[in-house]
């Protein structure tokens, strides 16, 4: 599609094998339109005024269309109307049909992010790494409400439903950055639900896959522009952003880690018995040090963010437990309990 | 039925004198004036008082929703925090769409100009129902009251559609939101019940089906799907409401349930639903045109099969809201082709609408004026309707601003404008009084200039790739959104306006007469303002009401206003 | 009083012409408010057929069937009474209209026992109740929790249907309704019936069983 035709439009850069079909239906079926409905406004406007009245009692004879103009009329827009259907819904049939020996990337959506697992057992969050040219099948699940991936670049869309698996797919055509935007409102923080898709040449995927640096193409992701409010609405950001959230929950149910509700100075047990009141010394040691004081009943696998979180982020965060140490909420779903290895001690108490 | 010579009965005007020239005599009693106390119209059975309660109920709706939409506005000046946090917001927008939806677009035209004009257009005195008209009105009332508690409560911030399951565990007051709303249902549901028993059993006599009003077509077919699909509305909006405050899990997975189920049965209503939004904008079309190009309507039977043709297949077009949410490639076939086909009803209409201008003899006045900025506004609006309604299109489009832009183009340009339009035509039947052309038309101006601004942006913003709903939106998008906002408060003001010109005109404008706009409608037949009854003989309806070979020859100002039409 | 056309009626046919079709209208509209719970019916079934075979075993079928005869006696009683009544028999109309609403209280008594059978047994809607710790067959938690709405939205319907019977005999004992315009009654009747075919639609979907699962 031409490139001037794109921006009159105001459409993103055609970044999937989709784009450039979608893109010429969109551009016949608004051009066509557009030009029949401005042809009968000018025609009216021009009976408006060939027809004015000149005499106050003037009477008109009773006339009518002809019954064969008529349907001849509406033969015509029908056709016109089924043709864009027919090519609408064989574009739609090929986009809900991912090719086989499609690369499965394993998708969950939730309050507000994006998770991404990756079958080599890698996992990412809000930025998903594709090569280019070769089809992408997501499989998509969301862990509370409805949520929708959505790559305008790619033109691609799919609603993500909890209790059930969807599957989208498809083929990036450019190296580069393309925003993955939330496209059902899910709260508070839908608009803030971006993600990036993240294209990369041949080279460059075989070397993200050996964990390699490789160069991130385009821009750095940015983000969706963030509202410095308070710290402690920060310090949410970030724990979607930086994964905390993946076992940790702010609806009060133990999940991999302990629940961050009511956990800011609470006294809690550790695996050898001893308590030890949640503050803030205790807080900012389990992100620098975690297997240092592991809460009875979770499991050691709480990774260090030494050195990827600033100070900033990390006073964020302690705020933001803050703001919930006396919140209450209702969980949308019940998580799965993961219990600790057979003899690691019965189940600590938990705030 | 015993004739009337009209002659006798007015002396001093001749036959074929022009109608709208003759000095009005002095109307003895007429609706407005029999019974001034609050309690005669608070307890009012005539259709014509209950209408006006709509009406101005209707208006504080309006204002309302609308001033929703400019704080809407004014917080997308910049791309993050400008005037109110995100949870406001998206309360905001959800109350706005709640208020608009049901306290103003679908009462608007049907309960205030459906009530006033369905007897009088049929001869008859009154509706089936008349007490239960006014119960309907009360209703109506009632559950706005429970929105508004609701409002005061917070409000509800999951968007006008209640998507389970975030509906059942948002921590905004969803309940007296959702029951305020059922309880507006069943008002709709009775008005409708009452119009579709009024249609049939109280047209005078010689009044088939073919030679009504067409606006009463327009009535008729939306009762059909007030009756219909609101009750099932109802029952979406009582189990989410449950959800909500038992947690009785109807739409949750992990209880058996399927978050699909709830918009299947949201959007059955739903489609419908703005058919029921349209269906009277273009009954008052259908008057407009006629009366002003003083021609009969190009194919009546076009206008009226068509008025059933959106009824009836509206209802099978609801998976279009669907077609990415996971319902299958072949339903979604059969909802796209179905969704083309109710499209060509609307075409019909228009198509009919503007030959009735050929061979006219038209003269340019603010509610034709109207038509034209419907005219404009309703087929581009249509028209991408149409492309929404191209699967692969919508893959893009679904739930981004360009959905958004459509949809107020044709409620807004559509049905404000006809409501506009409507009001501006049947002013001077109602209040007896005429308004100021040349304020008028600068308020229709600025409506159709701030409408457009506000809106067409919108489309360029969804071919982007912006979401609806979106609180925080990445800075290159600022110039649209502020172009937009700037229309909006062009909007807001040209309202105002309108709304100014016809309250001095109401209190200060010239005396009416009869049929200022010498239109062949039975509804010019009546006096300016009409009497409590009507008329006070059954009519005979001897001529159809868009016969304009043949001068006006009904009574002028009656102060008897029944007997023969011809 | 005589019976007379209301002011904005030609005449007392039309008025009951308007009255007929302005009920089977509003009936038109009840019907579709339970279309939307029968359709989330069919979709779970369909969806948690086991679940739901399970469910329906656990319904008492003697109590359902009972509550079928009791609103079919009804119908019939309330239809007999329009019959008596534009026969001129107010006393015996009045009687069978009575009846009717007796009738109405006794498929409520038999409802109220089962619900309360069923807490007994630890049946509560959305899941709760110990019973769902044991069963935790998909689709068990929505057969029971779509069991109370629709039986209790029946349920409703059966009340406000007995409070339209009882105002409506009230009328007939006064006179006010009479045999020469007895088309009040009889649009009340058709209320009441279609009570009665709502419960005949839930009937079979939640007691009675398709292969006799026990």
């Amino acid at each position: 599609m031409n490139d001037w035709i794109l921006r009159l439009l105001n459409l993103p850069p055609e970044a999937s094998t989709f784009a450039a079909g979608v893109d010429w239906l969109h551009f016949v079926v608004i051009t066509t339109t557009v030009l029949g409905a401005m042809f009968v406004f000018l025609l009216a406007v021009y009976w408006l005024v060939r027809y004015r009245r000149r005499h106050p009692l003037e009477t008109t004879a009773a006339s009518s269309i002809s019954a064969r103009h008529e349907i001849a009329l509406i033969a015509a827009l029908l056709s016109l109307f089924l043709a864009f259907w027919v090519v609408g819904a064989t574009q739609y049939n090929h986009m809900r049909s991912p090719p086989a020996g499609a690369t499965t990337v394993y998708v969950t959506a939730k309050q507000w992010m994006w998770k991404f697992g990756y079958p080599n057992g890698r996992a990412s969050m809000d930025i998903l790494t594709v090569p280019a040219h070769r089809p992408v099948k997501l499989v998509m699940t969301s862990r509370d409400v409805i949520h929708s991936f959505y790559v305008p670049a790619f033109r691609m869309k799919q609603d993500v439903v909890p209790g059930r698996y969807y599957t989208a797919w498809f083929e990036a055509t450019s190296p580069g950055q393309y925003a993955i935007e939330c496209a059902e409102y899910c709260g508070v923080s839908h608009s803030r639900m971006g993600g990036a898709v993240q294209v990369l040449s041949d080279e460059d995927y075989a070397r993200w896959l050996d964990g390699k640096p490789f160069d991130a193409p385009g821009a750095r992701f940015e983000g969706r522009v963030e509202e410095r409010g308070d710290l402690a609405s920060a310090g949410r950001d970030v724990a979607a952003r930086r994964g905390c959230l993946a076992c940790h929950t702010i609806d009060g149910q133990p999940h991999i880690g302990p629940t961050w509700v009511g956990l800011f100075g609470s006294e809690v047990t550790l695996e050898d018995g001893t308590s030890v009141v949640a503050d803030e010394a205790y807080l900012t040691r389990s992100m620098m040090d975690p297997q240092a004081q592991i809460v009875r009943g979770y499991k050691p696998v709480m990774p260090t963010y030494f050195g990827l979180l600033d100070s900033t982020e990390v006073a964020s965060l302690v705020e933001f437990m803050k703001s919930i140490a006396d919140a209450t909420s209702t969980p949308a779903i019940t998580l799965p309990r993961v219990a600790p290895e057979p003899g690691t001690g019965s189940r600590g108490s938990l705030p | 039925m015993t004739t009337i010579d009209a002659g006798a009965l007015f002396p001093g005007r001749a036959p074929g004198q022009d109608p709208t020239e003759t000095a009005p005599r002095p109307v003895r009693v007429s609706y407005l004036t029999d019974g001034t106390t609050v309690w005669s119209w608070l307890a009012t059975t005539d259709h014509k008082r209950i209408g006006v309660l709509y009406f101005v109920t209707t208006v504080f709706a309006l204002a309302l929703g609308g001033a929703f939409a400019l704080l809407l506005r004014a917080e997308h000046l910049t791309p993050t925090r400008t005037i109110v946090d995100a949870y406001t917001y998206n309360r905001l927008f959800t109350m706005h769409g709640i208020v608009m939806v049901w306290l103003f677009m679908i009462p608007s035209i049907p309960a205030a100009f459906g009530n006033f004009l369905l007897p009088m257009m049929l001869g008859a005195k009154d509706v089936a129902f008349p007490r239960l008209n006014l119960l309907s009105y009360y209703i109506y009332l009632f559950g706005s009251i429970w929105v508004l508690v609701a409002l005061w409560m917070g409000g509800c911030d999951t968007g006008w559609t209640f998507y389970a399951p975030y509906s059942a565990h948002s921590p905004s007051a969803v309940v007296p939101t959702v029951f305020g709303i059922f309880i507006v249902g069943w008002s709709t549901i009775l008005t409708g019940m009452n119009f579709i028993v009024t249609t049939h059993t109280m047209r005078a006599r010689g009044l088939g089906w073919f030679r009504m009003p067409l606006f009463v077509w327009a009535m008729y077919g939306t009762s059909i799907i007030q009756v219909l699909a609101t009750p099932v509305l109802a029952i979406s909006l009582a189990i989410v409401g449950i959800d909500h405050a038992f947690d009785w899990g109807l739409f949750d997975p992990s209880r058996g349930g399927d978050p699909l189920l709830y918009q299947h049965l949201f959007w059955f209503y739903s489609h419908p639903a703005v058919y029921i939004m349209i269906l009277p904008a273009m009954g008052v079309v259908s008057e407009v045109v006629p009366t002003f190009c003083h021609h009969n309507v190009s194919s009546y039977r076009a206008i009226a099969y068509s008025t059933l043709g959106i009824a009836f297949v509206g209802f099978a077009t609801w998976g279009h809201h669907m077609f990415v949410a996971g319902i299958s490639a072949f339903d979604a076939g059969a909802f796209g082709v179905l969704s083309m086909l109710v499209a060509i009803f609307s075409a019909v209409k228009v198509f009919t609408w503007v030959f009735t201008m050929r061979a006219g003899s038209i003269v340019f006045r603010t509610p034709l004026l109207y038509f034209f900025a419907f005219l404009f506004l309703f087929v581009f609006g249509g028209m991408t309707g149409v492309a929404v309604a191209t699967q692969s299109l919508d893959v893009h489009w679904h739930d981004t601003y360009f959905v958004v832009a459509h949809f107020h183009f044709i409620m807004v340009g559509g049905t404000l404008t006809a409501w506009l339009a409507a009001i501006h035509y049947w002013f001077p039947k109602v209040t007896g009084k005429m308004y100021s052309e040349r304020w008028a038309t600068l308020g229709a101006v600025l409506v159709f200039g701030g409408f457009f601004l506000t809106f067409f942006p919108q489309f360029l913003l969804g071919n982007a790739g912006m979401p609806r709903r979106y609180y925080d939106y990445d800075p290159v998008y600022q110039p649209l959104h502020v172009t937009s906002t700037i229309g909006a408060f062009i909007l807001g003001a040209a309202m105002l306006l309108v709304c100014l010109v016809l309250v001095v005109a109401l209190f200060s404008g010239e005396r009416a007469t009869a049929n200022p706009w010498d239109s062949r409608s039975y509804e010019w037949y009546a006096p300016s303002p009409p009497p409590k009854h009507n008329f006070d003989r059954e009519p005979v309806f001897d001529r159809g009401p868009y016969d304009y070979a043949e001068p006006f020859a009904g009574p002028a100002d009656a102060a008897d206003a029944g007997g023969r039409i011809s | 009083m005589s019976a007379r056309a209301a002011t904005h009626f030609e005449d007392l046919e039309r008025q009951e012409q308007a009255a007929r079709l302005g009920m089977w209208v509003f009936l038109a509209s009840e019907i579709l408010f339970f279309a939307g719970l029968f359709a989330l019916y069919f979709a779970y079934r369909n969806e948690h057929p086991r679940g739901f075979d399970l469910g329906i075993a656990r319904n008492t079928i003697a109590w359902g069937s009972v509550n079928t005869a009791v609103l079919l006696v009804s119908s019939y009683t309330v239809a007999l009474a329009v019959h008596e009544l534009r026969r001129g028999k107010r006393a015996a109309a009045a009687w069978l209209v009575g009846a009717t609403v007796a009738l109405g209280a006794c498929f409520l008594a038999v409802k109220t026992g089962e619900y309360l059978e069923h807490f007994h047994e630890g049946i509560y809607p959305a899941g709760a109740g110990a019973f769902f710790a044991e069963n935790d067959e998909p689709g068990i938690k929505m057969f029971f929790t779509l069991y109370f709405c629709m039986t209790g939205l029946h349920a409703i319907h059966v009340i406000v249907g007995m409070g339209v019977l009882a105002t409506l005999l009230v009328r007939v004992l006064r006179g006010s309704i009479v045999p020469a315009a007895s088309y009040p009654l009889a649009i009340g009747a058709v209320y009441w019936h279609l009570v009665d075919v709502i419960w005949i639609f839930l009937w079979p979907l939640f007691y009675l069983t398709p292969g006799g699962v026990r």
